[in-house]
């Protein structure tokens, strides 16, 4: 992936409930760093002069009681272990509490190139919202071409090749009153070891579809703000391809299939593509169909139960009537 | 398959018009395209894809091309970036 940057963190735009209210007291020259992973330090010990497994490649964050350090190490004019802390590269010192640091330390941070950043939030909840953010931007992704739509509340991820009809039929599902997340490109993360989440490969070109004839629209302008979705879990995956009349595709339904995706088994269908057949319906009802799964309830094998239950009472009739009567089954059925 | 990188030598970018032609030339081609730039890999049949890969001048732009005729599409994609989409 592309590096993520201090500057990437303060840019970070995250909704109300997640801002993380971040500002650059200092350092500029060092908001180019990186931060390679998702963690937090607290610097304790590190600042007691405890340098062994020090965390320095993590975001460090001073809450109350460093800052309160910090200011002893002030008032004993003790600077060793500050200088040692910024000897090593570390991404950003961030304050929380909106506090601030000392002058000596950032007077350290600023030789260094280290940039101090502050935030309102008290020092857990920066924690859990940063940490969440970071999850989200290291987590595996992979940009797949085909389009992602939310029908009856699944996530179903259309694929196939080019022309097959992936954004035709995304148009009659939005005309339906179903939900556009993407189109073409796909971005997919892997989030919490098993959960995908789809969304548009580029959030600044918003929701446009390229429809052959028309060109590129505009959906949200088109069908309205209750026609798109910005992310959606990825629930099925449907690949639309034109009919072969060699291939035998699936006619009962009572196996699952799935397909990998960034090591997460999805639900696979494979929908033939031919004139007549009407797509979005039969994707409505494969949605439907998926729902009455998570609710265990699985349409072809009840089915089946049904059946097999059926031939057994035909079977134990036919064996009773034989038992009782010389007369063979199929003359008594006959007679009827 | 067949490799080749490319920049974008046109000053704008890749925006509407030049996807537009390279989905054109992509598009008379049986192998499977793509454009890889970072970690993106996208597939060079979908307008839509090319424009989201918000290819900048002078970035760079892997083409990869598999199938039969793999060697011919990327030499016509090449020639299209070479020939800076006939803009300028």
């Amino acid at each position: 992936m592309k590096s993520f940057t201090v500057l990437d963190l303060l840019n970070l735009d995250m909704q109300e409930q997640n801002e993380l209210d971040l500002r650059c007291l200092g350092g500029r020259p060092g908001l180019a760093r990186s931060i390679t992973v998702p963690d937090l330090n607290r610097p304790g010990l590190a600042l007691s002069g405890f340098f062994d497994n020090f965390g320095f490649e993590r975001i460090q964050v001073f809450g109350r009681g460093e800052t309160a350090y910090l200011n002893k190490l002030a008032g004993q004019q003790e600077f060793e272990n500050i200088e040692r802390f910024f000897s090593v590269e570390v991404p950003c010192v961030v304050f929380t509490h909106g506090l601030q640091p000392t002058k000596e330390f950032f007077a350290e941070a600023e030789r260094t190139q280290c940039p101090v950043l502050q935030t309102g939030l008290a020092s857990s909840e920066f924690a859990a919202r940063v940490i969440r953010a970071l999850t989200n931007i290291f987590a595996p992704t992979r940009t797949l071409h085909g389009v992602l739509v939310e029908v009856f509340g699944i996530g179903i991820l259309l694929l196939g090749d080019s022309g097959v009809g992936k954004s035709e039929t995304a148009l009659e599902l939005v005309e339906r009153g179903h939900r556009l997340v993407a189109d073409d490109a796909v971005e997919i993360r892997c989030v919490a070891g098993d959960i995908l989440i789809g969304s548009g490969a580029n959030k600044v070109l918003g929701h446009h579809m390229e429809i052959r004839g028309l060109g590129i629209i505009n959906v949200t302008h088109l069908f309205g703000v209750g026609a798109i979705r910005d992310q959606k879990k990825v629930q099925l995956v449907i690949e639309l391809e034109l009919w072969e009349p060699d291939k035998t595709y699936d006619r009962i339904g009572a196996d699952e299939r799935y397909q990998e995706i960034l090591g997460v088994q999805v639900p696979h269908l494979e929908i033939p593509v031919k004139a007549g057949r009407n797509i979005p319906i039969i994707i409505e009802t494969a949605a439907m169909n998926e729902r009455l799964k998570q609710m265990g309830y699985y349409s072809a094998r009840e089915f089946n139960q049904s059946v097999l239950k059926w031939l057994e009472t035909e079977n134990a009739r036919a064996r009773y009537f034989q038992d009782r009567d010389p007369m063979s089954y199929d003359d008594l059925t006959s007679t009827q | 398959m067949t490799e080749k990188l490319v920049t974008v030598k046109n000053r704008a970018g890749i925006h509407a018009r030049p996807a537009a032609l390279i989905v054109q030339t992509a598009g008379k081609f049986k192998s499977k395209i793509f454009f890889k730039s970072d970690d993106d890999e996208i597939n060079a049949k979908s307008i839509m894809g090319i424009i989201t890969l918000g290819a900048s001048y002078n970035s760079s732009i892997q083409i990869t091309a598999e199938g039969e005729d793999e060697e011919d599409a990327v030499e016509a994609l090449a020639q299209l970036f070479e020939k800076r989409f006939e803009e300028e």
